[in-house]
């Protein structure tokens, strides 16, 4: 069975020019794609919009569909206590398990707060974590 | 007026072009025996050395092109065996292929004679302390004027490129008083003497210098005369012929091209003969070099001659500034680029499509070259330190292809303007005014 705590998130690549954004933004209104968590990352050529969405399959399939760039990446949703240190727990476990966060953003659902995180290997990521006692978000309570 | 070879430099124009003729002569017959290219070439045309009876019959002589260089590479079109040369120069070609010229020692001489005239011309002499900046190695202009400057007997200091504020301070300690680079390195030198409260006039020695090797103007050459008290001579030259061969005499009035040792063309868009003043393409044939003879070499840059007598007493025909090319080569911080070269780098990397632009700017007259260049829509990732890593790799074989850094942009598939016909790679923001 697919590891459940493993989450795609799309990453939509969008030139950095006025109005691409908001014609990215136009598809997802357009089809009805609700948007749960995005991020918003720039180079200096283009950025990207990296965002958890509903149905991360139709949605890709749509998205490409209209000649915007788009890939599925492998992402875990690590939940965080409003408390001092949660962070930490999680970051330290990862870090003795010799894995490195590329990048993360926050999303917050009716129970949880939780942190998407990008890491090499996202499976044994979801691994050590679990195992170190940390809740991680389930693909169905997204 | 100092002269180094008065009866050469001041020869009737009557006698010069009899000369010519001589020299021309033996060196076809010369080129038709040892040479199978030209002695090919030559054949095609229906031409024997024989034929070549006069200035008219010579014009029948096919060209050459860098092309007969990449196709003869390395050393297909020496007339001489390797015991005969001397030293070798390589220089860029237009795709992955270098052009490597070879010298035998009479060519050396020739070449260092060629530069000594010019430098006397415009007031050099053995005592004058001359800081060479054009770079030493493959490169022809670091050796090239070094020679030349020794053979009239000055002293030369080989700085070579690069560390600025050490080549001011020895330019002030060693009382320097002629310096040898590209315009753009003057006028960074300037604006580095700026920074370090150097004043060139007050502090250094400095009255002489000779800049080439890039396209610069009359108004750059004002500007920077005005702002350090030096007079700048311009120089012409490429590999192909030497290295850095011409000079303007103090006049600086265009650069005497020696008539004994070069026939300069200018040629019109049908291919006829330019009339003296008028631009047209420059069409190079040497007389008297030995390893690898050029005739009626196209060598792609456009300009006038004059062959008025100059102020100076020389009889030989000027050279005016360089105006433009004929093909697509960039000169790049002095540096022949050919988009083609990037092409073919770009050609070899896996991850990138073939759609590419190149940006010229320039700040102060140095150049900065940028590559745009589309990812291939597979090999995107959502990982900017992977994409960074792309990028300088990008950057580091351009790099060792061009000999110039170049700035590498990655850009996403379908973002580069796309052309009907022939793409227009590049665009040329620099300024020289």
């Amino acid at each position: 069975m697919k590891n459940e705590n493993i989450i795609t998130q799309l990453s939509i690549f969008i030139n950095n020019e006025p109005g691409r954004l908001a014609a990215v933004a136009g598809i997802l209104k357009e089809f009805n794609i609700d948007v749960k968590g995005f991020n918003l990352a720039e180079s200096t050529e283009f950025g990207i919009l990296r965002a958890i969405v509903d149905d991360p399959d139709r949605a890709y399939d749509i998205i490409r569909s209209q000649g915007v760039i788009v890939k599925k990446t492998d992402v875990i949703g690590i939940a965080i206590r409003d408390s001092p240190g949660s962070f930490f727990e999680a970051a330290d476990v990862l870090g003795k398990a010799g894995m490195n966060i590329d990048y993360g953003y926050a999303y917050s659902n009716k129970d949880f707060d939780f942190l998407f995180v990008r890491v090499d290997d996202a499976e044994k990521a979801a691994e050590v974590l679990k195992d170190a006692g940390i809740k991680l978000i389930e693909k169905s309570e997204i | 007026m100092a002269f180094w070879n008065k009866e050469i430099e001041t020869m009737p124009r009557a006698e010069l072009e009899k000369l010519q003729l001589s020299l021309l002569k033996k060196q076809v017959r010369t080129m038709y025996d040892s040479s199978k290219f030209i002695h090919d070439r030559m054949k095609a045309a229906g031409l024997s050395p024989a034929d070549i009876t006069d200035m008219g019959s010579f014009r029948k002589m096919p060209f050459m092109r860098k092309t007969d260089f990449r196709d003869n590479y390395p050393d297909g079109l020496f007339i001489r065996p390797y015991e005969d040369l001397v030293r070798l120069h390589v220089s860029s070609g237009t795709t992955g292929k270098p052009t490597v010229v070879g010298y035998t020692r009479k060519d050396l001489d020739l070449w260092a004679e060629s530069l000594t005239r010019g430098m006397v011309s415009f007031g050099m002499t053995k005592h004058d302390l001359v800081q060479n900046s054009h770079g030493y190695g493959l490169f022809t202009g670091g050796l090239g004027v070094h020679y030349a400057a020794e053979k009239l007997g000055a002293t030369v200091l080989p700085a070579s490129t690069g560390n600025t504020e050490r080549q001011i301070q020895l330019m002030k300690d060693l009382h320097v008083t002629a310096f040898v680079g590209t315009p753009s390195y003057l006028f960074h030198i300037a604006d580095t003497c700026d920074k370090m409260g150097v004043d060139m006039r007050r502090d250094t020695n400095v009255r002489l210098a000779i800049a080439g090797g890039e396209p610069w103007s009359e108004s750059m050459r004002a500007k920077i005369q005005d702002r350090t008290g030096i007079h700048i001579h311009n120089c012409y030259g490429a590999s192909e012929f030497n290295g850095p061969s011409f000079l303007e005499c103090e006049e600086q009035a265009g650069l005497h091209v020696w008539a004994d040792l070069c026939i300069m063309e200018v040629l019109d868009k049908n291919g006829d003969q330019c009339a003296d003043g008028e631009k047209g393409e420059l069409v190079i044939t040497m007389l008297q070099k030995e390893a690898f003879p050029l005739i009626r070499y196209k060598i792609g840059d456009v300009s006038a001659l004059d062959w008025e007598k100059c102020e100076c007493g020389r009889t030989h025909p000027r050279l005016m500034m360089l105006s433009g090319r004929t093909d697509d080569m960039l000169v790049v911080r002095g540096v022949n680029v050919f988009p083609s070269q990037i092409e073919s780098v770009i050609g070899e990397i896996p991850y990138l499509s073939t759609f590419y632009h190149i940006t010229l700017e320039n700040e102060n007259y140095m150049d900065d070259m940028t590559v745009e260049v589309e990812l291939n829509e597979s090999s995107i990732a959502d990982d900017m330190v992977k994409l960074g890593r792309m990028a300088r790799q990008v950057e580091d074989r351009l790099k060792s292809a061009l000999n110039i850094s170049t700035k590498v942009r990655l850009v996403l598939p379908d973002t580069l303007k796309r052309f009907e016909g022939k793409a227009q790679h590049v665009t040329d923001n620099r300024k020289y005014d």
